[in-house]
């Protein structure tokens, strides 16, 4: 780094007065320079490519693993409940049943109280509040997911098991749909605890992606809506909103591509039970969970093979969702910009 | 003109509208409690589970035999060994990629399609990272490693610093790398001496961020790096970590090793927070002005 400094600086400094000697030493440093300046161009995009093949690893990696259990179990694998290490028998619908239900439950509850604190965030918090606020609902983002497991084990779920699951299951238990959803001894872990952690976990995501695109209305569009008469929730509901529709569902979509990969806080509360099951309030697993639990216990190739299918899928799924959300991001950007 | 409006602000209509909006209003503010609510639960539940277990013998002690007392030192060292090397593969990765995406090809096709796998990679499941080393390292070498565990973790940092570097190098003005063109300077030296001098805290920033990312991270370290109960240097041999610890232990039946699991929680937590407040307010004064 050293000589290329001295390098530059005969360059640039002796830049006017040249003798032929010098001149001839000026040629070599600007090759020189060319040189390096290819190199580091290479280097970059070498780097860049690293990022391609990566993604193309997994993918391959995920594919290569996962062939022995496709392979023999086929299409079924993604519609058979059973999941047995004696008999080899292995099926995917109760982990995606699992990873389906939790992210529904948990994006039933973060999107409307992200929305809501978003609205809160940008049109009615006194500007001194805005950042801390922000900062706040920010970290919770931050914790490891480990800590929402540990928490949720211990301190949540005896909650949920002792108060909320008993009153749910006496409030509903003559009312027809609502019977079966909530059915069941309260076993404190389960499908419904897991949700709600994950609704905790997503919540600041939703937020803080609905608080940015709402903050990138312009303000002319809310002022016309304030001229006209309309009250603040009008105004978010008829203006903010619809203008950044794109742009909340590509939120969404990210709280969801979040929800539906987080391993270790469901792990904790889900209860690893390989059941499809009516009842919220039962135990179940989801692919994340059955990976976590049960990869490094796993006996038999097929056993092993059967869990990075299950990987397989959940990365297929999450992609999917997640280009959708950048999709709609990018489409939102470019309008903006 | 006045009576009418008058009589408008008593109709029944517009005190309907008054009501819904006063009703929004108190859902926002009952929204926001909500979503701090949590945080101050979580955060305090935390510390008071956790504090009382921090000790000398926290630091000193190994990880103990289920029934005795014991410390969380080779898991701490663990957890910062495989942090360090992680960050040491991934961030010069990273910021070369970020540095092509932002300098050489900020148009190129090729660096629209790099930005869109890399937002995807940023928030891929960490569990399939770990399937995916598992499957590239673990089993080729046949055993579980320091190496592994490392590997994975410099997986999941090269996107979140590609993402800063390539952000904050685009808000170094373009004046500046006009600059150093006209008088000569080549672009390779124009961007290490310049555009990197001027997006230092930036991206000094995205490292912190991915350093609080992976220290907290379990699930790739589940079947790369494993445990071990025991010290252990040796990168080519399973490897304890805090996170992992914490899962063993909290997941037991036996009481000390559950207080190890709460203390190890607060720990963790109060350096990822710690870390996150670092990062934020490195930043913070460029946003401002």
């Amino acid at each position: 780094m050293d000589s290329g400094e001295r390098d530059v600086s005969e360059v640039v400094l002796k830049g006017s007065t040249v003798t032929a000697t010098e001149a001839a030493s000026r040629s070599a440093v600007l090759k020189r320079l060319r040189v390096t300046d290819m190199v580091f161009h290479g280097l970059t995009r070498t780097a860049a490519m690293m990022v391609l093949a990566l993604l193309s690893a997994v993918i391959i990696s995920l594919v290569v693993g996962a062939a022995p259990a496709l392979g023999t179990f086929g299409f079924g694998f993604l519609f058979d409940e059973s999941w047995n290490p004696v008999t080899e028998r292995f099926g995917a619908l109760a982990p995606i049943y699992g990873t389906l239900v939790t992210s529904a439950i948990a994006m039933l509850i973060a999107v409307p109280v992200g929305l809501m604190i978003a609205f809160f965030l940008t049109e009615l918090c006194p500007p001194m509040l805005r950042r801390p606020i922000g900062i706040a609902i920010e970290l919770l983002a931050g914790i490891p997911s480990i800590i929402y497991g540990i928490w949720g084990l211990f301190v949540f779920a005896p909650f949920v098991q002792q108060y909320f699951q008993p009153f749910m299951i006496d409030t509903f238990a003559n009312v027809p749909v609502l019977s079966t959803l909530f059915a069941g001894p309260p076993y404190g872990i389960g499908m419904f605890t897991a949700g709600l952690i994950l609704a905790i976990m997503v919540l600041p995501f939703v937020t803080s992606i609905s608080r940015d695109v709402f903050d990138a209305v312009p303000p002319v569009l809310k002022e016309a809506a304030y001229g006209v008469g309309c009250t603040t929730w009008e105004v978010f509901r008829y203006v903010v909103l619809p203008f950044t529709r794109v742009g909340v569902i590509g939120g969404f979509m990210l709280g969801l591509g979040r929800a539906l990969g987080e391993t270790m806080a469901v792990t904790f509360v889900i209860g690893n039970a390989h059941h499809v099951s009516a009842s919220l309030f039962a135990p179940g697993t989801t692919i994340s969970a059955s990976i976590a639990n049960e990869f490094t216990e796993a006996v038999g190739d097929l056993y092993t093979s059967s869990l990075i299918a299950l990987g397989l899928i959940l990365f297929f799924i999450t992609f999917c969702v997640l280009a959708m959300a950048r999709y709609m991001l990018m489409r939102l950007q470019m309008r903006a910009g | 003109m006045a009576d009418s409006s008058i009589a408008s602000a008593n109709s029944p209509l517009y005190a309907g509208r008054r009501r819904r909006n006063a009703i929004a209003k108190s859902l926002a503010l009952a929204a926001t409690i909500f979503g701090l609510g949590w945080l101050v639960l979580i955060l305090g539940i935390l510390v008071y589970k956790g504090i009382g277990g921090i000790s000398l013998s926290v630091f000193t002690e190994m990880t103990p035999p289920p029934g005795a007392a014991g410390g969380l030192l080779n898991a701490i060292v663990g957890s910062l060994v495989l942090t360090i090397l992680a960050v040491i593969i991934g961030t010069p990765i990273g910021i070369l990629a970020g540095t092509y995406l932002a300098e050489y090809g900020r148009h190129d096709k090729l660096s629209s399609v790099v930005r869109f796998i890399n937002d995807i990679l940023l928030s891929a499941p960490s569990i399939v990272i770990g399937l995916f080393i598992y499957e590239i390292m673990v089993a080729p070498m046949g055993h579980f490693s320091g190496w592994a565990g490392a590997v994975a973790l410099a997986v999941i940092v090269i996107p979140v610093v590609v993402r800063t570097t390539e952000d904050m190098l685009t808000l170094v003005p373009d004046t500046l790398r006009e600059a150093a063109a006209s008088i000569g300077l080549p672009r390779a030296h124009m961007i290490v001496r310049i555009a990197y001098r001027a997006a230092q805290a930036g991206i000094v920033t995205g490292i912190l961020l991915a350093i609080a990312r992976i220290s907290g991270e379990t699930a790739p370290l589940l079947f790369t790096a494993l445990n071990n109960q025991f010290w252990s240097m040796n990168m080519n041999a399973p490897m304890p970590s805090l996170p992992v610890v914490i899962f063993q232990f909290a997941l037991s039946p036996y009481e000390e090793w559950q207080k190890l699991a709460w203390t190890g929680a607060l720990l963790i937590t109060v350096t990822v927070l710690a870390l996150s407040i670092i990062a934020r307010s490195l930043t913070s004064p460029r946003k401002s002005s």
